[in-house]
């Protein structure tokens, strides 16, 4: 009888870059330094590509040894799809965005606008640019506006 | 000041959660969004038209000294980069 070996590093790679993917978003997006380049991310995947490697290399090298003739190929194509996926949301997706060449730039006068706050209450750009400020009791030295894409 | 267009009850919650104290503006119908020609169309979840991410720092007088259009969205300024432009407003 022939006990061939469980394939270990196949599904250790598979699940390495399983977790290189999901890590991103549920933990390394939240900080600057590990979101602007998902090194981390990268080095998971390519642990994991590691592996995946010894893996194959086992199953159709020593196959006596190993099993994983099938399991292998499915899970390094399933691991690349991953990978491939993760770097096309990060180099492509979210570079894709308009031009925004009619936006003001520096030296003009930002548009005027009124717009309701959390409480429903409208605030608009001159008032808060002339409202003096509880601390201070002076106006504000400047207005930062932050354009975002929004809570969803 | 923030600007989405999130429904003012959104951005409220969004608050509570976060403990954000700014302002927070709704734009819902993406009005001034399109003013400042930073529409994103149909980026949003569920397709709908959103805000390409973008600072303005203005001075006292409402003109504007600093700008950040970012060219990929998961990249944004960081804190100390605007305090550092904002120590320049008079």
């Amino acid at each position: 009888m022939n006990q061939r070996r469980w394939n270990w590093n196949l599904w250790a790679g598979f699940l390495l870059c399983l977790v290189g993917f999901a890590s991103y978003f549920f933990v390394f997006a939240r900080f600057p330094t590990t979101r602007d380049v998902p090194w981390i991310n990268f080095l998971l995947f390519g642990t994991g590509g590691a592996f995946l490697f010894r893996g194959l290399k086992r199953a159709f090298g020593q196959p006596q040894q190993y099993r994983g003739k099938i399991a292998g190929p499915i899970l390094g194509t399933l691991g690349l799809l991953v990978v491939g996926g993760f770097c096309f949301g990060v180099f492509y997706q979210s570079r894709k965005l308009p031009p925004s060449t009619g936006a003001p730039g520096v030296g003009q006068k930002a548009p005027e606008f009124v717009l309701p706050d959390t409480n429903n209450d409208p605030v608009s750009l001159t008032g808060l640019l002339s409202s003096p400020l509880s601390d201070t009791k002076a106006p504000p030295k400047g207005v930062l506006l932050v354009f975002y894409r929004g809570y969803w | 000041m923030a600007i989405s267009v999130d429904t003012p009850e959104v951005s409220r919650d969004l608050c509570k959660k976060a403990g954000y104290t700014y302002t927070f503006l709704s734009d819902a119908k993406a009005e001034i969004i399109r003013r400042y020609d930073l529409l994103h169309p149909g980026a949003g979840a569920d397709g709908q038209d959103i805000a390409r991410p973008a600072e303005f720092l203005l001075d006292s007088s409402g003109v504007i000294r600093w700008v950040n259009l970012t060219e990929d969205f998961r990249v944004r300024a960081r804190p100390e980069q605007i305090i550092q432009e904002a120590r320049v407003l008079k």
